[in-house]
């Protein structure tokens, strides 16, 4: 099943930022979102998550499928590496955590407490949790930041892995991500014209 | 033509504009009246001597102190149902005027109650709902203001008010099982057996209709003031937009 | 839903906070009151049922910006938002758990505390049973308010102020049927109010909860 954007219009505050966005990503596909900082690519990989409702326009193929990494990790501090997986496994009802520990290169770290780790290490804890939620689509918002190279390697591979098991990956980024074979997307064209937030439509 | 066409915030203010002055008029008159006939022209009561006349101030302010919070709770699920930004506004606007009812209805209780029961204050049931009234009105402008975002505002505010009245309803429930009071029954009633004699009774209907128009009034005010500070923010973000 | 639930209990035990600050404050609130109204045992027993609602339930008080916080802080909320559970269900785990971590030690330290304040030997039982019945309303009450003010800088105060009316029926109650039954009043009046506010709110309060709760993610 694809995930479809048409003409989807995305509001910050009840304003519009990018309006028109279309595009589909196929079962085995990736493509990256890029643009200028504000330009509004966090605010549409939000809506596509299921976040915030969309202004206007449709979204179709996402809802339950979507798997999202924001900005921060949603880790706990006072959980170990293996404790944080678990628990997101277990929300998401799978149940093996090994491989996402392993391509991650988190093994040796499984019992620390996941506020020792650092900066790095926890954002590859975070993406590892990608790996335990077992859904097709992926929706990432800078996730190589504060990666070393090889951590962005081991990234790629895995963002490989699930794209050859048949999933996809929407991701947003300034920074190469090592996977040229990802088709890339430009919301700069995208740009809302200046209008009014829709909670002040009514006033104006 | 509907109700709701009254719901455009334009059309709102050029309608409640032709009514705002008659309203005004109306509310003014009567207190002046009411006031002046219950204070000056009524007997004293033969056991409470003069201090009975507070009751022109006392019994209206708190009919409505409760009347607003109904009227916020109606404007709050026509918001939640049909998401008119006015009737939002109107809930918002008509807060601190039931606050303020609500205050007056505590003081002057309290300014009555001294010289008859000897206290100023006592936890007996109505004057402790009024109290709890209060907080829920405090509660209810404090969320309107720590929220940026005027629809979420909106949002969260009305089903507050929903929640809100539930729980009010139970407290008051909850006050008279505490404790039966010392506070008279209600002064009003259709049962003409219960009544006030007819000398307060009829300057007390003055009174009250005077606080009505006076609480409309104000509503129309605020709600004009609302909407056109929310105006005001929308220009000025347009302009900042172009 | 319990993997949610074993993760706040478990973080309730090891961030330290969960457990022992809800206990401590209702410690001190029971310490102090003899102190300021003075020794004597008559007077103490008398109010003693009141006092130990009112420690209970400014202990939960305390504890209720904790419940949404934390998540909203670190980005679970948001990842919580949308795993496969019903919202309503993620409010009504995390009202459980804030009951098993703050209400539950509340309950069973009462009659410890009940003794320094020379509560009558009939009021033990009923002080147990009405805290047990009434504090998951003050948890479930809480939540509706956390999931209000959650991601509100100046949050804290304004919680209180929200919660403080929605919590007076459940104390009028609570302390009336610990208050009866300390003074061998017949007690099943009161009791079946609180029970009924208690199975009211636990029923529909959390679809008010996840309902703001989704609209402060927004």
């Amino acid at each position: 099943m694809m995930l479809s954007v048409r003409d989807l219009a995305v509001s910050r505050g009840g304003v519009p930022v990018l309006e028109g966005v279309s595009f589909a990503l196929a079962p085995g596909r990736a493509l990256v979102l890029r643009g200028p900082n504000g330009s509004g690519k966090t605010t549409l990989l939000r809506t596509v998550a299921g976040l915030q409702p969309p202004f206007s326009g449709e979204i179709a193929g996402a809802g339950e499928r979507i798997a999202y990494a924001g900005h921060s990790d949603g880790l706990k501090a006072m959980l170990t590496v293996t404790e944080n997986l678990r628990f997101w496994a277990q929300v998401f009802g799978t149940r093996d955590i090994s491989a996402a520990l392993r391509d991650f290169d988190l093994a040796q770290l499984d019992s620390r407490l996941a506020g020792t780790l650092s900066a790095g290490q926890k954002r590859r804890l975070g993406l590892a949790r990608l790996m335990v939620t077992g859904r097709p689509v992926w929706v990432l918002d800078e996730p190589t930041v504060s990666l070393d190279a090889a951590s962005v390697g081991l990234f790629a591979a895995a963002v490989r892995a699930h794209l050859a098991a048949g999933g996809s990956a929407l991701m947003a980024t300034h920074i190469d991500l090592g996977i040229p074979e990802a088709e890339v997307f430009d919301v700069t064209p995208f740009k809302a014209v200046p209008r009014a937030a829709k909670q002040d439509e009514a006033f104006l | 033509m509907s109700i709701w066409e009254y719901a455009n915030p334009v059309k709102f203010i050029r309608t409640t504009d032709l009514v705002l002055p008659w309203v005004s008029a109306l509310a003014v008159a009567a207190l002046v009246v009411g006031l002046v006939w219950g204070f000056f022209f009524t007997p004293e009561d033969y056991r409470q001597g003069s201090t009975v006349k507070i009751i022109y101030l006392h019994v209206p302010a708190a009919m409505m102190a409760i009347n607003a919070w109904v009227m916020m709770l109606v404007t709050s699920l026509v918001w939640i149902v049909r998401r008119h930004h006015v009737s939002a506004l109107a809930a918002r606007a008509a807060a601190p005027i039931g606050a303020t009812f609500t205050i007056i209805a505590l003081v002057t209780g309290a300014l009555w109650g001294q010289p008859m029961w000897g206290t100023w204050w006592a936890w007996d049931p109505r004057l402790t709902s009024f109290l709890i009234l209060f907080l829920f009105y405090l509660g209810y402008m404090a969320l309107w203001t720590a929220i940026e975002n005027d629809d979420t505002a909106a949002d969260l505010t009305s089903i507050l008010c929903l929640v809100g009245s539930v729980f009010a309803l139970l407290s008051r429930y909850a006050v008279n099982f505490w404790n039966q009071g010392l506070h008279q029954g209600a002064s009003l009633s259709l049962d003409a057996e219960e009544n006030v004699a007819d000398v307060f009774w009829y300057p007390l209907l003055v009174c009250i209709a005077g606080f009505v128009l006076l609480f409309v009034a104000l509503v129309f005010l605020r709600t004009q003031t609302e909407i056109r500070a929310r105006r005001a923010r929308a220009l000025l973000a347009r302009e900042r937009q172009a | 839903m319990i993997a949610l639930l074993t993760r706040d209990l478990r973080l309730a035990v090891r961030a330290g906070g969960g457990f022992g600050l809800g206990l401590a404050f209702f410690l001190i609130v029971t310490v102090l009151v003899p102190f300021g109204v003075g020794p004597e045992t008559g007077l103490l027993s008398k109010i003693a049922p009141g006092v130990l609602w009112i420690g209970a339930l400014l202990a939960c008080l305390l504890s209720l910006d904790r419940i949404f916080a934390l998540d909203w802080e670190d980005g679970s909320l948001d990842l919580l938002a949308t795993a496969p559970l019903p919202m309503e269900g993620i409010v009504s785990v995390k009202a459980l758990a804030h009951w098993i971590t703050t209400g539950l030690p509340l309950v069973l330290a009462a009659p410890l505390l009940g003794v320094l304040l020379s509560l009558p030997a009939d009021g033990y039982l009923w002080v147990l049973v009405s805290l047990a019945v009434g504090t998951p309303a003050l948890s479930v009450i809480g939540t509706f308010g956390a999931a209000l003010t959650v991601g509100l800088k100046r949050g804290g105060l304004l919680l209180s102020l929200l919660v403080l009316p929605l919590y007076v029926p459940t104390l009028i109650f609570g302390a009336e049927v610990a208050r009866r039954g300390a003074e061998g009043l017949a007690v099943q009046t009161p009791l079946l109010m609180l029970g009924g506010i208690s199975a009211g709110a636990i029923a529909l309060l959390p679809f008010a909860s996840a309902a703001v709760l989704r609209i402060n993610l927004r």
